[in-house]
């Protein structure tokens, strides 16, 4: 990570812990005090979704069953983001303390991690680590001699977008075909081998562990009101200093460029690919789940950039990605990606391109999952804020339809 | 709504568990909620689909359908649940808190609609030249949401082969819209799976295993799924084309055979209500295309249970009586040739417990091409034997090389229900109203026993009351009111019964050189199972398998297809539990008219061992003609 910038705004997630140290206390007070804390803390999960942690924890601890499981979506597939792998590597106490508190808290004995193919080569020092944090009687049973048992497993996913998504996860953790599940009902419910499983990004259980330690009033004073805490940012593109940023939520888009060393931004795509592409005009938008939300992804395009290339690159992304299994998915992404190369030779018209933002709008909300539903957003979003460069490029509405 | 936990399905595709209150009634048992603005109530975890339907409300489907278990992948059941940021799939919500659910707003529409488009443009093909033409649900779909263009184009270019590797079941992935049906017939209510979707986003596909062709896996030809396929992309092997040649060929003398299933359900195919048998009415419509000859397949049936009935005492007195551990029991059942392919994949350890006999269609085209030949002097080069079948399988079955003990092929072709609908519709020839007219000689009567063959647990019935009567002497109307063996019918998965034998009589005539007396059956009970659709052959077998309790029965009815023969994937198309039910009902009901309803009691059948079998059930030229044998396939096949 040494050709990263890292940036430390205010020492939270980056704060002082020693190893161990959230699970000390879980073990030693009660549930509902875990629980409490997330609660005070207004923690929304750092995957993206941004569900209340504490929520779908206590909807887990609710859940009866024979067993329950904790899971870490170290899968991380959205284009952009970059800020697990980091904390994996440069603090995987915090993740794992975090899977033990919840563990403990919801009631499982068995956690997993769900490691993207791609970071195969963090395995063994991973392995390592949990051995160790077993020997340190901090994993297995009796947990710091106490009544908890608790096992963390990783496993590797195999190189498909989709199977961040949540039950996607849950269906290649059991060895199937990475599709979406139907919901309700959720995971919390009927997850791993159908029973309740809570999914939680890396990022969200290293913030738990502080949470735990710190108390969750401690972690509220940070961010705005509806988006508690700090967020991990993973900046890259046009700048000088590409890196993951440790910020309050509510820093304005310009606040991140200026920190980056972003000169003569165009464009900054806010979320990944699934994300929203923000024009310079809204640059003054906060980076919040109210306003423009993330789970960490910040792309920068300078004026050399062209519009139309950047959505062909994440539309392709979509193609390929779609797992296939619904078809507003399956086959509004490859006529969306038709489309922007119709523009691109110019062979399109007006009516046919605003037809094509009208059948974003219905994938949107007639998807199955969530990678669907956020496919458009790109596509939607680029063609209505970049209008005319777009439209001035390509020799423009010939009519061909 | 089918939940089963046992199922091989993915999970993606099976219906999530729920917590159902443990009270039938009272305090959380019901929901109340607003479709539309007005309250209804249902129980609690019903589907906003069933919720609708219950009330009359039409929400459109695809990927849903009544046998099998849930998939909400193609959307286009989507409707508006308030509080909720997306559309909601109505065949997947199941209702657990009093929602308000909108099933047509603006937003609900335009998805849809734009659904419909999305499929069209990858849909190969046009209407007028498919098989499923008038009978498409895709089809169906575009014209009640008023589609009069390709918003967003139309493929050119085909994608895909067409894998017409097998006998049976035709795969044209150019015509798919990926409901996954097929998966789920095939995985789910099967328990087969041959197909799976590969690949992904646009690239998806349905394939076999390693995408070979389907003749090259362990398809069992059943054409379950093809009874599922909303479009035309699965469909049977249709050869009315030959038929039609030989028809109009004048030196060839074309047979036909009519099996039970499709008289009792091709009134479905001429836009009546399902529940119609239509048996005579067929046979002066398939005089009228031009077939010399009609025969009926329940004749044979007739004849199955003298030789596997036969066969069953003979086994089960060199088990019993003389020890032969050779001798395997439970004998199965092998009519059904999507089954006996079952076993010979999936259990081929117990190839020696199904029964030699050949099938009825079988064993009428052996006798056909030897018997009636010779009685008629007509060169069996000369006679094309055509057999209605309600049945895919049966397609593959009469390519078996087994199958030639005439010296010919058997059977010529399989035609199913579906296809004799169309060759008829083709000859200008609206079935309902035809004349009646009755089979021909010299096979003309078969008796009702032969008829229930087209029902889940019919052969058992039939074999039940020729080996009553024969064993105790005892009538079987004096056993089971009118004769009905209500135990063994029903749609029940799995059916166990036991018959106690009290009292035997003298062994028939018929059966004297085989059997010297009855009296080591004095006190056995007879124990029997029957079974429908491979799923519940299944969990037969592991439970024989396991030394389970059904190890002890002494036969067993198996059929592949849910329902029996009555259900086969070349039946009319929808086929559900509610069409299965009405044309049991018309088969019971058929069988109930008749005077004659005992297999051994044939007349027909008789005169023909008296003069052409002449060494009786079983006996040399019966196990020349009538008899066959089977091939260990198991599940790997290079
Ligand atoms: C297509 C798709 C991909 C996703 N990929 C990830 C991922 O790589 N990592 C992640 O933590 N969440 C991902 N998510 C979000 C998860 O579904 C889920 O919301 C999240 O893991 C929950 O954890 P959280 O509540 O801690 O954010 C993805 C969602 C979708 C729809
Ligand atoms: S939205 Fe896309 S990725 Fe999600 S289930 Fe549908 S096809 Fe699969």
């Amino acid at each position: 990570m040494e050709d990263l910038e890292t940036v430390k705004f205010q020492p939270v997630i980056f704060a002082d812990y020693s190893p161990g140290e959230a699970i000390r206390k879980a073990v030693g007070i009660s549930r509902q005090d875990v629980l409490f804390e997330l609660k005070e803390s207004k923690i929304k999960g750092r995957g993206g979704a941004g569900f209340p942690t504490a929520t779908k924890w206590m909807l887990t601890a609710a859940a009866k069953a024979d067993k329950k499981y904790v899971v870490c979506n170290a899968d991380e597939g959205e284009p952009g983001t970059f800020k697990d792998r980091f904390l994996l590597l440069e603090h995987p106490e915090l993740v794992f303390d975090g899977m033990v508190v919840g563990g403990i808290t919801v009631g499982a004995q068995k956690g997993f991690v769900y490691l993207r193919a791609e970071y195969e080569y963090m395995l063994k020092s991973l392995e390592d680590y949990l051995q160790q944090m077993k020997k340190d009687n901090l994993l297995g049973e009796n947990i710091l001699q106490s009544k908890y048992n608790f096992d963390i497993e990783i496993r590797l996913g195999s190189g498909a977008y989709v199977c961040g998504e949540e039950t996607a996860l849950i269906e290649s953790l059991e060895g199937h075909r990475g599709e979406a599940r139907n919901r309700p009902p959720y995971p919390v419910n009927t997850g791993f081998m159908g029973f309740p499983t809570t999914v939680n990004n890396v990022e969200t259980f290293a913030a738990v562990s502080h949470i735990i330690t710190k108390g969750g009033e401690w972690f509220r004073n940070y961010g705005t009101d509806k988006s508690t805490g700090i967020k991990l940012f993973s900046v890259s593109g046009d700048c000088e200093k590409p890196g993951v940023y440790e910020l309050p939520w509510g820093t304005t888009i310009s606040e991140i460029l200026d920190l980056a060393g972003a000169s003569n931004t165009k464009a900054v795509q806010v979320g990944g690919a699934s994300g929203y592409c923000y024009p310079k005009t809204q640059f003054d938008r906060k980076l919040a789940y109210e306003d423009a939300g993330t789970g960490g992804s910040i792309m920068i395009f300078n004026e050399s950039r062209s519009m139309l290339k950047i959505l062909k690159n994440f539309m392709e992304f979509f193609v390929e990605e779609s797992c296939g299994q619904c078809t507003p998915c399956r086959i509004g992404n490859a006529k969306l990606l038709d489309g922007i190369e119709k523009l691109e030779k110019g062979e399109y018209t007006f009516k046919y391109i605003n037809q094509l933002i009208d059948l974003g709008r219905s994938m949107q909300v007639a998807s199955k999952c969530g990678l669907g539903q956020t496919s458009p957003n790109s596509f939607i979003s680029i063609l209505e804020n970049f209008r005319e460069e777009i439209f001035a490029k390509s020799s423009g509405g010939r009519n061909v339809n | 709504m089918l939940i089963n936990d046992e199922s091989r399905a993915p999970v993606s595709q099976k219906p999530n568990k729920l917590e159902l209150p443990a009270e039938k009634e009272g305090i959380g048992s019901n929901v109340t909620i607003e479709i539309n603005g007005e309250k209804v109530t249902v129980p609690f975890g019903t589907t906003i689909l069933e919720a609708c339907k219950n009330n009359n409300i039409h929400i459109p489907t695809l990927c849903h359908h009544d046998d099998l278990c849930i998939a909400g992948v193609c959307r286009i059941c989507v409707v508006d649940v308030e509080g909720m940021k997306t559309l909601q799939s109505s065949c997947t919500f199941p209702i657990t808190a009093p929602i308000k659910i909108k099933t047509t707003t603006p937003m609900v529409r335009k998805a849809r609609r734009h659904i419909i488009d999305l499929m069209l443009s990858e849909h190969f093909g046009e209407c007028y030249s498919c098989v499923r033409n008038n009978n498409c649900e895709l089809q169906k779909l575009a014209k009640e949401y008023g589609v009069d263009r390709y918003n967003f184009g139309h493929i050119q270019k085909s994608k895909y082969d067409v894998d017409k590797s097998s006998f049976s079941v035709i795969r044209d992935m150019d015509k798919c819209i990926l409901c996954k049906r097929c998966v789920r017939t095939c995985i789910d209510l099967q328990e087969v799976g041959v197909l799976e979707a590969v690949n992904r986003g646009i690239d998806t596909t349905i394939s076999t295993f390693l995408d070979k062709p389907l003749a090259d896996v362990v398809c069992i030809n059943c054409g379950q799924c093809i009874n599922r396929c909303p479009t035309g992309a699965l469909h049977a092997n249709d050869p009315s084309d030959k038929i039609w040649e030989a028809i109009d060929n004048p030196t060839k003398h074309v047979i036909i055979q009519t099996a039970p299933s499709p008289r009792a359900a091709i009134c479905e195919e001429f836009g009546m209500e399902p529940g119609t048998s239509l048996t005579r009415e067929l046979n002066t419509a398939l005089r009228r295309i031009g077939f010399d000859k009609i025969f009926d397949t329940n004749f044979t049936a007739d004849l199955t249970i003298m030789e596997e009935g036969t066969e069953l005492i003979l086994r089960l007195y060199n088990a019993l009586v003389e020890g032969n551990a050779e001798v395997k029991v439970p004998q199965f059942t092998s009519c059904s040739p999507g089954w006996v392919k079952y076993l010979e994949h999936f259990y081929p350890e117990f190839i020696d417990n199904l029964s030699s006999a050949k099938s009825p269609q079988q064993m009428f085209g052996a006798l056909i091409k030897t018997y009636y030949a010779k009685l008629q002097g007509i060169d069996p080069a000369d006679i094309v034997t055509v057999a209605v079948m309600p049945c895919s399988a049966k397609k593959f079955e009469c390519e078996r090389p087994e199958m030639r003990d005439s010296g010919f092929k058997d059977v010529d072709y399989g035609l199913t229900t579906r296809e004799l609908a169309q060759m008829i519709r083709e000859a200008g020839i609206h079935l309902p109203e035809m004349p009646k007219s009755d089979f021909d000689d010299p096979f003309g009567e078969a008796s009702g026993a032969g008829l229930i063959f087209g029902a889940t647990g019919g052969v058992m019935e039939a074999a039940l009351r020729s080996i009553i009567e024969l064993v105790t002497g005892n009538k079987v109307e004096n056993v089971f009111q009118n004769a009905k063996i209500i135990p063994v019918r029903g749609f029940e998965g799995i059916k166990y019964v036991e018959f106690p034998i009290e009292g035997v009589a003298e062994v028939p005539a018929i059966l004297k050189p085989l059997i010297p007396d009855w009296k080591w059956l004095e006190g056995v009970t007879l124990k029997v199972a029957v079974a429908h659709g491979t799923a519940n052959a299944k969990k037969v077998m592991e439970n024989i398998k396991s030394g389970g309790k059904l190890s002890e029965c002494h036969f067993i009815e198996f059929m592949g297809c849910p329902g029996g023969c009555l259900g086969g994937g070349g039946q009319p198309i929808p086929t559900n539990a509610k069409i299965r039910e009405k044309r049991a009902e018309a088969i019971y009901a058929e069988e109930e008219g008749l005077t004659l309803r005992k297999s051994h009691e044939n007349p027909y059948v008789n005169h023909i061992y008296a003069n052409f079998l002449l060494d009786g059930p079983c006996g040399e030229l019966s196990h020349k003609l009538l008899h066959t044998h089977y091939t260990k396939r198991g599940k790997f096949i290079d």
